[in-house]
């Protein structure tokens, strides 16, 4: 029986003690040697879980539930598991974008949306209220109980707003003493730390009291409760029913130790090392078993010893060491349940306030251009101004729920209400982790509907009961319909309250955030941060945010002094250049600049504001991926022009060296024909100038003998022959090579046609003396060809012969054949032969063999080529065999008519 | 002394012409009808003039002319080029290696024989 004074007295001196060890560890972290830098802080931090709400509401549950007091530490314990893949994974997205609260974490993930953090912010605001109030109910409650005083009195001497403005007080003096980029108290963690070991401790001496010292230790003590018939049904542990409420709470706490605004507070944003979170992986756990082993036993103790008493089982840790005369062990219990409500208000007040200013006031400061707040030079007064007005308002709403609603229900109630409130956050957050194709579109739906949802199951209800609003909705249903029945939505009655809320408000949140998301579209800087969020690990941290546009460092300094201080401002910019190996001189306003100035910022006063501020400084807006990609496109398409203008340039070339080619041919080509007329004029004038030269000689010498005269005459005849001769077959050859001449074809037998050729050339070979043979086989196929022509190249063929033998020796012999497909015409003369070497050259034009001017051949020099022409026309080939002093044979094929009668259906074809 | 003539052409009707006019003249002719055998006879017959055609298999007009001026000892000797390539190219080439004259062929035998005889004085 302390008295009231002397409990508050102490009570102050515990908090004024933490303040001690709050400011101490500021100061050794100021200068470098962090007190909080290891996993047993971070653990014990994390247990900031455990408030009022464990240290008396669980032994209240389990006073009426048995271990349903359990699920909602079965669902931190299972999440601690998962500590190193999924927390680790929202430190690592947090410090990568210098986010500082899961209003900030879930508007930077949504496209940095000012609107969806402002959003979170209300909902965790208007969530926690109950929680905030719990812990006001729980300490005030406690302090009367130890007091001994009634404890609904006047506003003046109520005790819990007292305590609720005192812990706005302290939450002040811890959390906003100055403005941080990375909005990290150091001083509060180490306090909330050993906060936790006290309630710990405390929890633990009275559960130790109570079995050993109470009773005769666990075995007595359950042998006892099965004894008594109320308790014995405690001690069964599943129940049908049970087991769906079970599966919810565990639910419900899992989102819970990740998404209330402290856990995230001490879990993300204000870990200094991933690898704690190893170790805060068993350590939670092993805490949380810890602060709960006693709770049955306690629980059991309570309803034995106070049986047919009205004692709130809230209060049995309280009450049974003062039913049991030992005040001392109160005041420890009462410092422990201080403890466990002075934590959790100090972080989730700060956290909310942080959310408030950077989420909701600020952003609509900005917005108001009259205030002008953008041309302020200094806003940090601002802005921790705005902070400790929020913690004190959000004490008050605490306290005015608690006093408005509190009454109706247990702590454990009040707390799961909250619970459900910020469960809302958990379709999001999981998306923001994991589902790049989560919007903000769809986060707002999500969020908008699963809070509606929640609002009238649990929250409206909650003021209904206690008198605030009218019972008509809950027990009619919303204008009367039924199905509108908060507590038996769609006539789903029977349910936990709890789990009837989480069961329409999950569905309600997940599926609007599901369906708006696959059925929307997401915007650039939406898709963009889904990527750096999604793939934080996978990535270096630079998300492909843009900046285009111009700014100077100057501005950029000026921008950061305002909110953080000219000493923070140069030191963020001494360490970017350090960072990329500049002088702080030759630093520019390049776009990672402004990022990091951007991320900075966003660390002292949100991702969205931050970006706003930034914009105005830079001339122009960050570009969202949409822009990027059509830079891309164009870029692309740049390139593709270019490569398609490379491949025409090649192409052009190619073309280009063609005709270059084809120009030197050309050229060649008309050399040759240069050198082809000129060769024909010498030709045609080597007999003219015989003929001239003997006709002027004939008629300035009149006195020459007769026998000269005719001599001269004879040649001069002869030469004109010859010349015109060589005109002809000049003509005829230019007629055949061009394709002009005419072609008569017919089918003869060959064998004829030598005869006839041969019967022409009697008279020379007679005069010569050469004999002629020839050779004729049985049948000869039918050759169909031109006979003029053809009679043309056998008379070339003999005359050649006949004027390569020698007289009166040789011998000319022709030879028919019949090969396969085509008929053989061979002339074998027993002359002089041709050199191999001269093969073909015999067969060019105005070439003949024979070097003196005695060998010299009477002929044109063009018969062969002709006769090779003409064969070759009607599809045969001409050659000859030869060796010096061996003779020549000269052969020609022709193809039998059958066979070109095919060939040239097979051209007509 | 009769002045001696050396006529090199393979063309056997050109060279009966060629031989009856410098016959005519009284002058001591010999005929090359290839240009191997003309350079034999420039060296043996040393003639004073000679009647070079251009178009001669083993060794051309052109090499047969370039072969005179290369020889001191036949400083003397004129050279008469006929050919039936007219073309201004093979006239100056002609005239080039060291040629007297260039005549195309066909020829007139009475500006032929002027030329001549102004070359041999006679």
């Amino acid at each position: 029986m302390l008295s009231p004074v002397a409990i508050a007295a102490i009570s102050a001196l515990y908090l004024l003690a933490l303040f001690a060890i709050a400011y101490w560890a500021d100061q050794r972290a100021d200068r470098g040697r962090s007190v909080i830098a290891n996993p047993f802080v971070y653990s014990l931090s994390l247990s900031v879980y455990a408030t009022s709400w464990t240290f008396y509401g669980s032994v209240g549950r389990a006073a009426s539930d048995g271990v349903g007091f359990l699920p909602i530490y079965i669902g931190p314990t299972l999440v601690a598991c998962l500590f190193w893949v999924v927390l680790r994974k929202m430190v690592r997205i947090s410090k990568v974008n210098r986010i500082n609260s899961i209003a900030d974490f879930i508007g930077a993930r949504y496209g940095k949306s000012g609107g969806l953090a402002a959003l979170v912010a209300v909902i965790a605001v208007i969530g926690i209220v109950p929680y905030i109030s719990l812990q006001l109910k729980a300490v005030s409650a406690s302090f009367a109980l130890l007091a001994h005083s009634e404890r609904s009195t006047p506003l003046i001497v109520d005790n819990a707003l007292w305590v609720a403005l005192l812990l706005a007080a302290f939450a002040i003096l811890f959390g906003t003493r100055h403005l941080d980029a990375s909005e990290r108290h150091e001083g509060m963690v180490a306090a909330i730390a050993f906060e936790s070991l006290v309630k710990l401790g405390a929890f633990l001496a009275v559960g130790v009291f109570v079995t050993f010292g109470l009773f005769a230790g666990f075995g007595d003590l359950f042998a006892r409760a099965a004894a008594d018939p109320r308790t014995a049904a405690l001690l069964v542990p599943f129940d049908r029913v049970r087991f769906s409420d079970w599966t919810w709470l565990v639910l419900l706490s899992m989102f819970a130790v990740l998404l209330l605004p402290r856990q995230f507070q001490v879990a993300v944003v204000e870990n200094v090392d991933e690898r704690h979170l190893r170790h805060a992986s068993w350590m939670f756990p092993a805490y949380l078993f810890a602060i709960n082993v006693f709770v049955l036993p306690i629980a059991l103790g309570g309803l034995l010893v106070f049986q047919g008493t009205r004692v709130d089982a809230d209060t049995f840790v309280l009450a049974l060491p003062l039913a049991a005369d030992a005040p001392l062990l109160a005041l420890l219990v009462f410092m422990g349940g201080l403890s466990a409500a002075t934590g959790m208000v100090i972080v989730e007040t700060v956290a909310l306030a942080t959310m408030i200013s950077n989420d909701l006031v600020m952003p609509a400061l900005l917005r108001v251009r009259a205030l002008r707040i953008a041309e302020r030079p200094d806003l940090t007064g601002l802005l921790l101004g705005i902070r400790r007005l929020a913690i004190v308002f959000i004490l008050l709403l605490g306290y005015a729920y608690f006093r408005f609603a509190g009454e109706a229900y247990a702590l454990v109630a009040i707390g799961l209400i909250s619970f459900a409130a910020v469960a809302q956050f958990a379709p999001a957050m999981l998306g923001a982790l994991y589902w790049k194709d989560g919007t903000r579109a769809g986060t707002f739906a999500g969020l908008g509907c699963g809070f509606a949802v929640w609002a009238y199951t649990l929250f409206l209800p909650s003021l209904a009961r206690s008198g605030w609003l009218p019972h008509g909705f809950v027990e009619n249903g919303l204008f009367g319909l039924a199905w509108l029945k908060p507590y038996a939505l769609f006539g789903v009655s029977g349910l936990d309250t709890i789990t009837h809320a989480m069961m329409f408000s999950m569905l309600a949140n997940a599926g609007a955030y599901v369906l708006v998301s696959v059925f929307g579209r997401a915007g650039g800087a939406e898709q963009a941060q889904a990527v750096a969020f999604v793939d934080v690990f996978r990535g270096d941290g630079d998300a492909a945010r843009f900046w285009r546009g111009e700014t100077t460092v100057t501005d950029l300094r000026a921008l950061l002094a305002r909110f953080l201080g000219a000493a923070r401002a140069d030191e963020t910019l001494a360490a970017y250049a350090e960072r990329r190996g500049l002088t702080m001189a030759a630093l520019a306003a390049e776009p990672q600049l402004v990022e990091h100035v951007e991320r900075t910022l966003a660390g002292a006063i949100g991702a969205a504001s931050a970006r706003v501020m930034v914009a105005s400084v830079v001339k122009e807006e960050a570009i969202g991926l949409e822009a990027v990609m059509d830079i891309l496109d164009e870029t692309s398409q740049a390139i593709a022009t270019s490569k398609a203008l490379e491949e025409k340039r090649r192409e052009l070339e190619a073309a280009t060296a063609e005709l270059r080619a084809a120009n030197e041919r050309l050229q060649e080509l008309d050399r040759m024909k240069d050198d082809f007329v000129s060769t024909v004029s010498h030709e045609l004038r080597t007999p003219l100038t015989s003929i001239r030269a003997l006709a002027e000689i004939l008629a300035d010498n009149p006195g020459t003998p007769e026998a000269k005269r005719q001599r001269f005459v004879g040649i001069i005849l002869k030469e004109t022959e010859r010349l015109t001769r060589l005109i002809n077959q000049m003509l005829d050859l230019a007629k055949i090579e061009s394709g002009r001449a005419e072609w008569h074809a017919e089918a003869f037998d060959l064998g004829e046609l030598v005869h006839e050729a041969e019967g022409s050339v009697d008279a020379l070979y007679r005069e010569k003396g050469v004999r002629l043979e020839t050779e004729l086989p049985e049948e000869l196929p039918a050759v169909r060809a031109d006979r003029d022509r053809l009679m043309q190249v056998v008379l070339n063929l003999l005359s050649n012969a006949v004027k390569f033998c020698a007289r009166d020796r040789g011998v000319v012999r022709v030879r028919l054949m019949a090969e396969a497909d085509r008929v053989r015409v061979d002339v074998i003369d027993n002359g002089v032969g041709i050199a191999p070497e001269h093969h073909e050259r015999i067969f060019e034009k105005f070439r003949q063999v024979g070097d003196t001017l005695t060998d010299r051949p009477q002929g044109t020099g063009l018969g062969l080529p002709i006769s090779r022409q003409i064969v070759r026309h009607l599809g045969g080939e001409l050659w000859v065999e030869s060796d010096v002093g061996r003779g020549a044979t000269f052969s020609f094929t022709l193809p039998v008519a059958a066979t070109i009668a095919r060939s040239r259906a097979k051209e007509e074809a | 002394m009769s002045k001696k003539v050396l006529i090199a052409d393979d063309e056997a009707n050109i060279v009966t012409s060629l031989e009856f006019l410098m016959e005519q003249c009284g002058f001591d002719v010999r005929v090359a009808g290839n240009g191997r055998e003309a350079l034999e006879l420039l060296q043996s017959f040393r003639p004073d003039l000679v009647l070079l055609d251009v178009m001669m298999p083993e060794k051309n007009g052109y090499e047969v002319c370039q072969a005179v001026r290369a020889d001191p000892a036949l400083a003397d000797t004129k050279i008469v080029m006929l050919s039936a390539k007219g073309r201004d190219i093979e006239v100056a080439k002609g005239l080039e290696l060291g040629a007297d004259a260039y005549v195309t062929k066909p020829f007139s035998t009475r500006e032929l024989m002027a030329k001549v005889k102004e070359m041999l004085g006679a």
